[in-house]
């Protein structure tokens, strides 16, 4: 592995193109290790392009990219080793059941017990009753949930997350988003991206914004902020939100 | 070629043999249509047909043999496809796994699910009354064309599979290949087709496999027919693996 000097992910300029369709155009940003990097944009603002390129999945058009130190195109198999997607729309295997889809990437990465490693995960992310079905018989959040457990198989240095919780209840919502904080507690550099800004100022410790091809700000949630003008003093009576009368009714508050 | 090539290949073929034996009705299906034409020729036209030879079956079998194969490399494509569809095929290309062992895997795959449809079929054909004693180096020698036969085909099933914009287009391609041994020697010599049809059927692939398989089993001399078959099946399946490839790397560009 690299040394802990170079940032999990430098972005350079980084342009591409749908034939007419620019949909890159010239994208800049550094991603320090530890912690979540959020990229916020529009649909159709292109982080899933972005995403799709970080991960080896899309050549860019030009620029550099480098993810772990390594540079996605020339040096593809050893960004693969260093990282994990978890891409917009879940990806398992329908056919097979969530232990089997957990344990054919335990294989695949290598790792020396594949069962010990997908019981494990089947318990963290409350999966284990329906370990024994097949994946096409899961909710689209259950799905979710072995989605993100899949691509978390390996501990890979970094991880993509691609509106991770886009689609989900505002539990599973809630669940995703420990599992991310429970990652960055052990050092994983984590890229999200998100269309629902509370996410960002929930889980984010610096946020990008990606608009008409570029990144338009970079920074904390505090020099965000600080871009608008200073918040007013008012006093108000404070009314429970939507999501926390929901989850009260629900029951699911914890 | 990464060192781990082989060990991925061998845990996604165990993958895909599972989406297999989980949907055996794609086995029995490959196996269905070919037992139906078989039938039907020998009990429906089989007393009009005449071939020159008095077991109809033994004539039909290897014609039969290669419509087998021609329907069940359809689900190839098809699983390739849902693949594709499913975002598990990007997922295996995100993950520092020998790139080329998921097609691969589809390929040995689609290999073991034709050999049990072709067993099926030839099961029924061996109660049908379908004999041979050839000796067991001829039926090895069949079993060989057969297995070139079908990575032949499974290699154009994969070109479909990786490109195809709809589950009916994935598998479309196939209908062309199952209907090419009606072409051929397979059902009734070629001697009594008219002129150009008749040049068509004794020069395309299917005739050469035909009468190379049909020499085996009634231990007849195999003469050249098992070199053009052998060249075709070759031929065939060099150059649909260099498309396929090359499909394969544009894809995932
Ligand atoms: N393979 C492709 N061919 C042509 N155009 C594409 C392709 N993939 C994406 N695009 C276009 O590129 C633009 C950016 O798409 P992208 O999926 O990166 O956006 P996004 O920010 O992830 O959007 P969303 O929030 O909806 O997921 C869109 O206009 C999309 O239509
Ligand atoms: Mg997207």
């Amino acid at each position: 592995m690299r040394t802990q000097q170079t940032p999990a992910i430098q972005v350079r300029d980084l342009r591409k193109s749908y034939k007419d369709l620019h949909v890159l155009r010239g994208v800049d940003f550094e991603v320090a290790r530890g912690g979540v990097f959020a990229l916020l944009g529009s649909n159709g603002a292109g982080k899933t392009t972005a995403v799709r390129i970080l991960s080896t999945l899309l050549k860019p058009d030009a620029g550099v990219v480098r993810v772990n130190g390594f540079d996605v195109t020339t040096q593809a198999a050893d960004v693969r080793e260093s990282i994990s997607l978890t891409g917009q729309f879940a990806a398992v295997d329908e056919i097979l059941t969530g232990r089997e889809n957990l344990m054919l990437v335990a294989r695949l990465r290598h790792l020396a017990n594949p069962a010990q490693v997908a019981d494990d995960l089947l318990r963290r992310f409350s999966l284990t009753d329906a370990a024994g079905r097949r994946a096409a018989t899961y909710s689209g959040g259950m799905r979710r949930r072995l989605d993100i457990a899949m691509s978390l198989i390996g501990d890979p240095p970094i991880i993509f997350l691609d509106e991770p919780t886009t689609g989900l209840d505002p539990q599973a919502r809630l669940e995703v988003w420990r599992t991310v904080k429970d990652l960055t507690a052990q050092g994983t550099t984590v890229l999200l991206t998100t269309q629902y800004l509370d996410e960002a100022e929930h889980l984010a410790d610096r946020i990008a914004i990606l608009h008409q091809g570029r990144i338009i700000v970079d920074g904390t949630l505090a020099d965000l902020k600080r871009l608008l003008p200073p918040a007013k003093v008012e006093y108000v009576e404070k009314q429970p939100t939507l999501e926390e009368i929901f989850l009260t009714l629900t029951g699911t508050n914890t | 070629m990464t060192r781990h090539f082989l060990g991925d290949t061998a845990v996604l073929l165990g993958r895909s043999l599972r989406h297999v034996t989980r949907s055996v009705d794609t086995v029995i299906t490959t196996a269905i249509m070919p037992v139906a034409m078989m039938l039907m020729f020998v009990y429906v036209f089989g007393g009009a047909i005449n071939t020159g030879t008095d077991s109809y079956v033994n004539y039909l079998l290897p014609g039969i043999l290669l419509i087998t194969i021609a329907s069940g490399i359809a689900y190839t494509a098809f699983r390739l496809f849902t693949d594709l569809k499913s975002g598990v095929f990007e997922r295996f290309q995100s993950m520092p796994t020998a790139r080329s062992a998921v097609l691969w895997a589809h390929v040995l795959t689609s290999l073991v699910a034709n050999l049990i449809s072709l067993a099926i079929v030839m099961l029924v054909a061996l109660a049908m009354g379908f004999r041979s004693s050839a000796p067991v180096t001829a039926w090895l020698s069949v079993v060989g064309i057969l297995i070139l036969f079908t990575l032949a085909l499974t290699w154009i099933a994969v070109i479909p599979g990786l490109s195809a914009k709809t589950v009916e287009g994935a598998s479309a391609f196939s209908y062309p290949l199952i209907f090419l041994p009606f072409l051929s020697s397979a059902f009734v010599p070629t001697a009594t087709m008219p002129g150009p049809l008749r040049l068509f059927a004794e020069h395309q692939p299917v005739t050469s496999i035909v009468n190379a398989i049909r020499a085996l089993f009634t231990e007849q001399p195999v003469g050249t027919d098992i070199w053009i078959a052998l060249a075709w099946c070759v031929g065939i399946l060099v150059v649909a693996y260099l498309f396929a490839m090359n499909t394969y790397r544009r894809r995932i560009a």
